[in-house]
């Protein structure tokens, strides 16, 4: 439906102007309206660039229950010593003065023949195009022992914020030669490097305070995002200090237990002082309740993310099944700008350009120590598509490595500002 | 034999009747050339740095590789990203400086002429460490550096700005709209053509950064122009 309308529009440019929103639209209320779920790296820059680039021609509304949002990239370089919590947080503030509407609710129901969103606080709000970006949730049972009661004795600080700081005061206090364990997430989930580079964050805030510490992972992946470099770096730096268990030696075999702080490793059991549990995922739960989920995911087409169920719906970030780009901050951002291209065409006729996606993920092993790994890629008819890619190499020197972690600073002043205002 | 075809080749790709006797360039020449250089740059036995560095050991050196010499932004960052000065690397600086840092502060236009450069060239390497090492240039090389100053029709593309902007959303990730640069350099603000030259050498890989090489890689001549002429509006 959205192709069609789009094509033609696009067939006929003379009279796309003159079609403008009224027709599309219909119905007494002036202007279309797009409705945006999630203020983070997806959501936040959709709206913004469907409010900033059709001049005033849509009614954009961000629904996003936090009035500060805490980024979660950067977040384990608070765990490192690196960022203040306080430098990680964002208000609304630029893009509500900009003229988005930026309604601080809970989404809890999507009503996609009347076209509404419920919310929490009462009463619902109407849409022409949806735009969903809620992230993650975690899936129920996917690390046994362990559920949402227990995230305060074992954070899973995937969320950033307050399990962010959780996590950091626990590993603060930990006994001196004390045991941080991990159980890292199965595929696909939020951050490939994430889970690495805080491992890397927890061993350097340890070399510092408590260097007899010891690290364990437990990880179900044979494999993991940018490994040579992290393997490389964790051994230039720290040593000894970290110990991974992947699948051949029971890393998907285990069980936890937080009021007895143990972990079960294939029948072995470890006590630890602070255990950091990363569930598997799937798309925030909002995805599920509109019903446009396919397993864990939200099947979406590549050339203007727009759900495979809903064609006026548009799922953007970790909660898309997408293809082959990661789930990351970079990679919703640059599918906001696809989509609100695309959506913005849809209802005022304006130009619709093809897709472009790109995505780097920078990762801080030590200080000054940054590596990057990054992927352009391109719309196809089954999915978002690899076109090129690259990686830091092993054995960089000094100077290229410092060079790396500055340009993922600027990185982050860039993203936030292109999000937010 | 060998010897010879590679001389014939090199005078068809050079047009010029014959080769000096070091294969890529004439010393000899290339001191007179360097008059040119030299209110900037000291060469030989105690040279020191002046207003540019001094260039003993150029060959195989880092850019901007002098501690203690203030380099420009720009070249300071291309060193960092691993630009390592070669005969190749120093050819197309020689020939544009633009090339390979937008903000550098060697004011100097370049050389245009392929044999006035391989003469430059070779009257340096004298003052390399290592001469013998430094590879003689392949006529690929050559035949590369000829083309390294984009032909006039790329330069004159009229760019569709309402595309610019839709593509330069794709650089506002990391690249501040407001032109600040902390660790990623400023896209705004900048001359046309001194976008689409820097474009250019990316795409083609010439500058070392590999995102940069990235993006740039998958753009088309005609998107690198509605980038400029975006960002060259964005000015107004």
């Amino acid at each position: 439906m959205t192709l069609n309308r789009r094509h033609f529009l696009g067939a006929t440019a003379a009279g796309a102007a003159a079609l403008s929103a009224p027709m599309v639209m219909g119905g007494s209320h002036s202007k279309p309206r797009v409705v945006v779920v999630g203020g983070g790296a997806g959501g936040a820059t959709a709206a913004r660039y469907i409010n900033k680039d059709s001049g005033g021609e849509i009614d954009v509304t961000l629904i996003e229950p936090t009035r500060r949002y805490y980024t979660c990239f950067f977040s384990n370089l608070y765990i490192g010593g690196f960022q203040e919590m306080e430098d990680l947080g964002h208000g609304y503030g630029n893009l509500a003065s900009q003229g988005v509407n930026v309604v601080h609710d809970w989404a809890v129901g999507i009503d996609r023949d009347a076209k509404t969103v419920a919310l929490a606080g009462g009463g619902s709000v109407p849409y022409d195009k949806l735009i969903l970006s809620p992230g993650i949730d975690f899936v129920d049972g996917s690390v046994p022992g362990w559920d949402l009661s227990a995230q305060n004795a074992m954070p899973h600080a995937y969320k950033a914020g307050s399990q962010t700081e959780l996590l950091k005061a626990q590993i603060m206090a930990m006994p001196e030669g004390g045991t941080f364990a991990m159980i890292a997430p199965p595929n696909p989930y939020r951050c490939p490097p994430g889970p690495y580079e805080r491992i890397s964050m927890v061993a350097h805030a340890l070399k510092a305070n408590n260097p007899t510490a010891k690290i364990l992972v437990v990880d179900p992946k044979p494999k993991f995002s940018k490994q040579g470099l992290f393997e490389e770096g964790w051994n230039n730096h720290y040593g000894g200090m970290i110990e991974r268990i992947g699948p051949d030696f029971g890393g998907e075999n285990f069980t936890v237990d937080p009021a007895a702080m143990t972990v079960d490793i294939d029948g072995s059991v470890e006590n630890v002082d602070v255990c950091n549990v990363i569930p598997a995922m799937k798309a925030g739960r909002i995805c599920e309740m509109a019903g446009i989920t396919d397993g864990n995911w939200a099947p979406v087409n590549a050339a203007d993310m727009s759900s495979k169920m809903d064609a006026d719906i548009h799922v953007l970030g970790d909660a898309s099944a997408q293809g082959d780009m990661p789930k990351s901050g970079f990679s919703a951002n640059s599918q906001a700008k696809v989509c609100a291209n695309a959506v913005r065409g849809a209802l005022t006729g304006s130009r619709v350009f093809p897709a472009k996606f790109s995505n780097t993920c920078w990762s801080l092993i030590d200080t000054d120590d940054g590596v990057k790994v990054g992927a352009t890629y391109e719309a196809t008819d089954e999915k978002i598509a690899k076109v090129d890619g690259f990686i830091s190499q092993t054995g960089e020197d000094a100077a290229l490595r410092k060079a790396t972690y500055e340009e993922s600073l600027g990185w982050y002043s860039g993203i936030t500002a292109d999000m937010l205002g | 034999m060998k010897h010879l075809k590679f001389s014939l080749l090199a005078a068809m790709v050079w047009a010029l009747p014959a080769m000096a006797a070091d294969d890529f360039g004439n010393a000899e020449n290339g001191a007179e050339i360097f008059d040119e250089c030299s209110g900037c740059h000291e060469l030989g036995q105690g040279a020191e740095n002046g207003i540019g560095p001094h260039l003993n050991g150029i060959f195989g050196r880092k850019a901007a590789g002098i501690d203690g010499f203030t380099y420009s932004e720009s070249l300071t960052r291309a060193g960092n990203d691993g630009l390592v000065w070669d005969l190749e690397k120093l050819g197309y600086y020689i020939e544009n400086p633009q090339i390979f840092a937008s903000g550098t502060r060697m004011s100097y236009d370049g050389l245009e002429d392929p044999q006035e450069r391989a003469d430059l060239l070779a009257f340096l390497r004298i003052y390399s460490d290592n001469p013998q090492n430094i590879p003689e240039a392949a006529p690929t090389a050559i035949a590369a550096a000829l083309e390294v100053r984009l032909p006039p029709d790329i330069l004159e593309i009229q760019g569709d700005s309402e595309y610019g902007e839709y593509l330069s959303s794709e650089c506002l990730t990391c690249h501040r709209a407001d032109g600040a640069a902390e660790g990623i350099p400023s896209i705004t603000f900048w001359p046309e053509e001194d976008f689409v030259i820097a474009m250019h050498a990316y795409k083609r890989k010439l500058r070392p950064h590999p995102v940069m090489q990235m993006m740039a890689g998958r753009l088309n001549n005609e998107e690198i122009a509605a980038l400029a002429a975006y960002f060259a509006e964005l000015e107004e």
